[in-house]
């Protein structure tokens, strides 16, 4: 009797051990990936990798302005990893990735707040969420850094802490949400949504615009154009691009979220068009100018680079050399249209990251592998170059009206609240002393 | 013939070399030099009050005939003054000038300066 009764009681008391087991596996069922140890790694890597564009940025800005500035302007790169870096983990991925909210306008997801519901997620490409919300933090945080470059020696610390904060939340949340997040408008709008594979609009042109619109905004440098503003340190500059070549393959091929083929043809245009791009520069200053500058050659890696974010993903080797050539030929000639109208874009954010995220976002189109167009053609019947032609101007359209606004009111509102300008004392004196109370070359002091 | 050296703050060199130049002072040699003075610069890292020894200031050395003189250290002291006047603000040498040769043509005297 006892022998028979134990069993059963034993049965019945597994009885809600095993429904508790079950319940995880039930609201797991949809979601139940096994980590891929190999595109985890990859992954690890890249976010690694998008990181080292951050100093990277800060050391090519750095070498650019003036001796009296270079602490001043490295900062503006690491006020971005400072302050975003914070943001995006307390809400910044929640705005970004969460449900399309306010009619699409941003996306929203209250359990993504802190990162608290993804602790236990393996994401359908297989990698822990973890990896991928930091990977995206990392484009969130460049984006921003980009945009000192417009403003740079002239823009305070305090504006521009508050400038990023609330920027990163009106602007850049919302955009990434409309391109990158699945249910974004721009993700889904014709066969294959708009073609952004890392961030041709939501961080060239995006940052590229918004540096404009600011550096408008605050007017220009005392004594632009007419006082000559040399670099100080262009090995630091050449460093900084080198950094940012070796980053953005992080950057590109890292947005394939796999470790892969696509990986694999991201990380070669990669390759190709920075190169074209440097090329091209070089070729152009040899022939129209008098000498062939270091300069340039950092201007067209960064030319290249920029036009192949978009496009990474989708065209071939010939279209990378393509959108190298054309970047570096229009950025080139719109930053002598810069010179001649005198609005003082400092470091030539949209000059470069502008003018060559909207070549790479249209031009991009007319170079796309025919595997592409056939998946696409399954999807819509006679879906072709125009149609995606139009969906890419619209995207780049979009993207430039919306930053444009956008960037305009931030810069109204911490400009009344808080003051973007420096005072014209603190210009003379330089950021690094007046501002941070340092200087960045005490090496040539004796001491 | 004078040679008219300034030790002014590094910050006020842009203004300084514009005035001179608008005055008519358009050959300078600047340099960077260090040096003390009553002027106490006080710097914090990390919390810790830094007093250094050498304070960096810049150094403009101006040849000139006799009759610039007066217009050269009065462009200087114009505007090389912090906020009206601060202690650190420099001081300006005058000494009188032996020769002056250019090299390109071996002139001597006034009209190579």
């Amino acid at each position: 009797m006892i022998r028979k009764t134990l069993p059963g009681k034993r049965w019945l008391r597994c009885l809600p051990l095993l429904l508790l087991a079950a319940i995880p596996a039930m609201a797991h069922e949809n979601t139940h990936y096994v980590n891929d140890s190999g595109a985890t790694a990859w992954m690890l890597t890249s976010t690694t990798l998008v990181l080292l564009m951050v100093p990277g940025l800060a050391m090519f800005y750095g070498g650019l302005v003036r001796t009296k500035n270079v602490l001043g302007t490295m900062m503006h790169s690491f006020a971005a990893l400072a302050v975003i870096g914070v943001l995006w983990a307390i809400l910044g991925y929640a705005l970004c990735f969460g449900k399309s909210s306010l009619h699409g306008f941003i996306g929203w997801d209250r359990s993504l707040m802190w990162l608290n519901s993804i602790d236990d997620t393996i994401m359908s490409a297989n990698i822990p969420e973890y990896v991928y919300a930091m990977f995206q933090g990392k484009f969130a945080i460049i984006t921003p850094a980009v945009i000192a470059g417009a403003v740079a020696e002239r823009i305070t610390f305090k504006g521009w802490m508050a400038f990023i904060a609330l920027w990163f939340l009106v602007v850049y949340a919302p955009l990434c949400h409309w391109v990158w997040a699945p249910d974004g408008w721009l993700f889904n709008m014709g066969a294959r949504g708009l073609i952004d594979f890392a961030g041709g609009t939501v961080v060239e042109i995006c940052s590229g615009v918004s540096g404009l619109t600011l550096a408008l905004y605050i007017g220009a440098r005392h004594g632009y154009p007419k006082t000559a503003m040399p670099p100080n340190n262009l090995t630091m500059t050449l460093i900084g691009a080198g950094l940012l070549w070796v980053g953005w393959f992080g950057f590109n091929a890292g947005s394939s979220v796999a470790s892969n083929l696509d990986t694999a043809r991201a990380l070669c245009m990669t390759q190709v068009a920075a190169a074209a791009g440097a090329l091209t520069w070089v070729l152009i200053e040899s022939v129209r100018d008098e000498h062939a500058t270091s300069l340039g050659m950092a201007s067209g890696i960064l030319a290249g680079l920029v036009a192949i974010t978009p496009a990474a993903g989708v065209v071939k080797v010939s279209g990378a050399v393509a959108l190298g050539v054309a970047a570096s030929i229009a950025c080139y000639y719109m930053i002598q249209v810069k010179n001649k109208l005198g609005y003082d874009d400092s470091l030539d954010v949209f000059g470069v990251h502008g003018v060559a995220g909207i070549v790479g976002t249209i031009l991009l189109t007319f170079f796309i592998r025919p595997s592409w167009w056939a998946e696409a053609g399954h999807r819509v019947v006679g879906w072709g170059l125009t149609q995606q032609l139009k969906v890419q101007t619209i995207g780049v359209a979009a993207t430039i009206a919306f930053t444009a606004v956008g960037t305009l009111i931030v810069a109204f509102i911490i400009d009344k609240l808080i003051g973007l300008r420096v005072s014209e004392s603190v210009e003379k004196t330089g950021l690094d002393h007046d501002i941070h109370g340092e200087r960045g070359y005490n090496l040539t002091n004796l001491n | 013939m004078k040679l008219i050296t300034a030790i002014i703050k590094e910050e006020m060199l842009d203004e300084v070399r514009e005035a001179l130049i608008t005055a008519g002072i358009e050959r300078i040699t600047v340099t960077r030099v260090s040096g003390h003075g009553r002027q106490q610069e006080k710097l914090v890292q990390r919390g810790k009050t830094i007093i250094p020894n050498l304070i960096p200031k810049v150094q403009i050395t101006i040849a000139c005939n006799d009759e610039f003189e007066d217009i050269v250290i009065d462009t200087i002291l114009h505007n090389a003054r912090q906020n009206g006047g601060t202690v650190g603000d420099g001081k300006i040498f005058v000494q009188d000038l032996k020769e002056c040769i250019r090299i390109r043509t071996g002139e001597r005297g006034g009209q190579a300066i």
